[in-house]
């Protein structure tokens, strides 16, 4: 999502959208408790063309955030967004890349490592280890005569700059009409585009058209784009993905983050699946999360015969167990767009924070009743036929997404406990690449190999002990 | 002499022609389906809670009579409704069971049972919800194909309500496809959605709260499709059919003033060995 269509300037038009919900009663929450040694994410950066929105949502009231990893030429960036409405300049906003790079962080799906402790110590004390987290480290002027406009059914609602984005509002009587004005304006828009701008037409979208004023984008002094932020109300709570498959080649990767008062939130129009977590794998996987990650994930994707959305973190945004990296602060918060920070006691105090975990930063504000769900699509035209529908249940049991590395002892162990222990590590590690390979797909020789290990053996006879005394 | 086949009948006081055994075949391998294969979040002992809670309310107030229809409430509820908690279930099958014999009209259970516990746990029950969007989509095409298959099976007077709302919605959807420009493949993706299938066959085709008269129930069948439409796509919110159901429920008393026709009876189970069975006139 936001797709990138063309321009006959090479100017790039990515696609995406909006819209809007339903607010839920409050249910207390169910922290998992977990600890560990945090030392590894699986954020966006994995993936390439990866679309990153923000949706935050409570009654009507939506504020869409939307960042693109867009790396070619500036002046060839645009995108058009169907919105549910007219939007003022007052509306929309230019939002700092790093609150929406620290979200990610935060919700990324993680990988923790435990160490064994020496099975001849008096102390050990499995499953016993102090809680310790490490933090991660974390006005365009190509508009042409207004009669041109009123001919093809076009008008040009409002008309503005912010930031580095020129951007227009459009209207339009037809598709057909908008298709021709998007190319007599320069855009070069796919085949397909006209048929996927319909249905938005017929329901009384307009269209956000944004591309980079090269003027402004050079004062920033920066050399990425900043996402693109604007607020409205409606009652519909979805994000149009077809305009996004006009010209896709092969599925697209999109995250949702979307931050609402009460509860999870999923999709209504598609299954949305929670993907295996709290699972240990071989600890050679250490340096190689990345791609035990992408792997996993493509595998669930699969199985779930690619029509499902993925929940990969859904947890209070007060505090985090383990952390991937600190919760945002209230001021942060209202960067992304929670506007109800400022509300009173109805927007204060979550419910009780356990004693021990990280907590957002009081000098920011304090807690705030808000929680977030990260939703992992993969989408493409033929499994995705309608746009994401999404509701806020009044889910709300923390989940995250977590691999678990469990370190053998490799100290001394010269006590009749140590060879129990060895045989035990070795029914663990040989579990432990089953796991993997049943997670990734990756074949058992291979991650054995990589893994040091040898051949699995083969089960002991089950009379070998029947008879020792 | 009776076969072991004959004695399973009768602990659930159920006829062999009985089509609720089929519903509950069918809602138990949904259950299962759902329980192990999908990821439906949903605990065992929800299950047994809720079908415990509606059995035993049926027992109670029904003097043992119709246990099969309050196993379809419960195990309708288990399938619909998601908590993060264990009270939800129990009480949203006692709201379900105990709204059946109380809350009548005519001697006829105004609301749907599981209708009534399923909106209330959307509407009002806090840590519940319902998840419309929780089945898998080859596995709900293998569903419709035994649900035709079961249609065929069972009398076609059980069917009309269910065949009644599926055409309108079908129309209705098909319509709306048709006036937008969309892809069909919309229209394939919003009938393979489980809730559709759960809600046809065993929520609005329930003969003891539709209309008793079929043309009644067509009409009954076509309104509950129209509000649900409206719900879903004018006003965008969720749930539609759901909500249309309890929306129209004032609509079946008054059809049934205006059409009259003989009142739905389940066939009769066998006949007990050593115990009298309940008195007829007992509500189901």
């Amino acid at each position: 999502m936001p797709q990138q269509v063309f321009r006959p300037d090479r100017r790039r038009l990515g696609l995406l959208a909006i819209a809007a919900l339903v607010a839920t009663l409050a249910a207390t929450p169910r922290a998992l408790a977990f600890c560990g040694f945090y030392v590894a994410k699986a954020d966006a950066s994995l993936y390439n063309e990866t679309s990153r929105v923000v949706m935050v949502r409570d009654g009507n009231r939506t504020v869409i955030g939307m960042a693109s990893d867009y790396k070619g030429p500036l002046k060839e960036f645009a995108m058009v967004v169907p919105v549910p409405a007219i939007l003022t300049r007052e509306q929309v906003n230019v939002a700092d890349r790093a609150v929406f790079d620290h979200l990610d962080a935060f919700t990324a799906p993680r990988l923790v490592e435990y160490f064994d402790d020496d099975p001849c110590s008096d102390m050990r004390r499995r499953g016993m280890l102090d809680e310790r987290m490490m933090s991660a480290p974390a006005g365009a002027p190509m508009a042409k005569s207004a009669r041109a406009e009123r001919d093809l059914g076009v008008v040009i609602e409002a008309q503005y700059t912010v930031g580095e984005y020129d951007i227009l509002i459009l209207s339009a009587r037809e598709s057909t009409g908008l298709e021709t004005w998007l190319r007599q304006n320069g855009y070069r828009i796919p085949p397909k585009a006209r048929k996927a701008l319909a249905p938005y037409i017929r329901t009384g979208h307009k269209f956000f058209v944004a591309k980079v004023n090269l003027g402004e984008q050079a004062k920033t002094g920066l050399q990425h784009l900043r996402p693109l932020q604007f607020a409205f109300e409606s009652p519909k709570f979805m994000l149009p993905i077809r305009l996004g498959m006009a010209n896709a080649n092969g599925p697209q990767d999109l995250l949702v983050y979307a931050i609402t008062r009460k509860g999870r939130v999923e999709t209504t129009n598609y299954p949305t699946v929670k993907l295996p977590t709290g699972k240990t794998i071989p600890v050679h996987l250490k340096k190689d999360f990345k791609s035990f990650y992408k792997a996993m994930f493509e595998t669930a994707w699969k199985r779930e015969d690619r029509r499902a959305v993925f929940t990969e973190h859904f947890w209070d945004m007060g505090w985090c167990d383990p952390c991937a990296a600190d919760p945002l602060s209230a001021d942060q918060l209202r960067q992304l767009g929670v506007w109800w920070l400022d509300e009173g006691p109805d927007g204060g105090a979550p419910p009780g924070v356990p004693a021990g975990r990280r907590r957002m930063p009081q000098s920011a504000g304090g807690p705030v009743e808000a929680v977030v769900t990260r939703l992992h699509v993969r989408y493409a035209s033929d499994t995705f036929p309608e746009d994401l529908v999404f509701q806020e249940t009044r889910d709300r049991e923390n989940f995250q997404v977590r691999f678990v590395l469990q370190h053998p002892w490799t100290g001394p162990a010269a006590c009749p406990e140590g060879n129990a222990y060895k045989d035990s590590v070795k029914r663990r590690q040989d579990e432990e690449i089953r796991t993997a390979a049943n997670l990734t797909g990756w074949p058992v020789g291979k991650l054995r190999r990589q893994a040091g290990l040898g051949p699995e053996a083969p089960p002991e006879p089950w009379w070998k002990n029947l008879w020792k005394r | 002499m009776t076969s072991p086949d004959d004695d399973a009948h009768r602990v659930l006081r159920l006829s062999r022609e009985d089509p609720r055994i089929l519903q509950l075949a069918f809602l138990g391998s949904l259950l299962l389906f759902g329980v192990l294969v999908r990821d439906f979040s949903l605990q065992p002992v929800q299950v047994a809670l809720c079908l415990g809670t509606a059995l035993g309310w049926q027992l109670a107030l029904g003097k043992g009579r119709n246990l099969a229809s309050a196993a379809i409430t419960g195990l309708g509820l288990s399938l619909l409704v998601r908590a993060d908690n264990l009270w939800v279930h129990p009480l949203c099958a006692t709201v379900a069971v105990v709204a059946k014999f109380t809350l009548r009209w005519q001697d006829k259970a105004i609301f749907n049972p599981a209708n009534l516990g399923v909106l209330l746990a959307m509407a009002l029950l806090p840590g519940a919800w319902t998840s419309p969007g929780q089945w898998g989509h080859a596995w709900i095409i293998a569903g419709w194909i035994l649900m035709l298959g079961l249609g065929v099976t069972l009398r076609a007077g059980r069917m009309d309500s269910a065949l009644g709302f599926l055409a309108c919605w079908l129309a209705l959807c098909a319509g709306r496809i048709g006036w937008l420009g969309q892809n069909w493949a919309v229209l394939g993706h919003q009938f393979t959605t489980g809730s559709l299938v759960l809600f046809s066959f065993f929520m609005i085709s329930d003969p003891r709260t539709t209309p008793d008269h079929r043309a009644a129930r067509y009409v009954h069948a076509a309104t509950v499709a129209l509000v649900a439409f409206t719900w879903q796509f004018g006003l965008y919110r969720p749930h539609g059919p759901i909500v249309a159901l309890a929306l129209c429920t004032p609509l079946v008393p008054l059809l049934d003033r205006l059409l009259r026709a003989a009142r739905h009876q389940w066939p009769t189970p066998p006949p007990p060995r050593g115990l009298l069975d309940a008195p007829a006139s007992v509500p189901s």
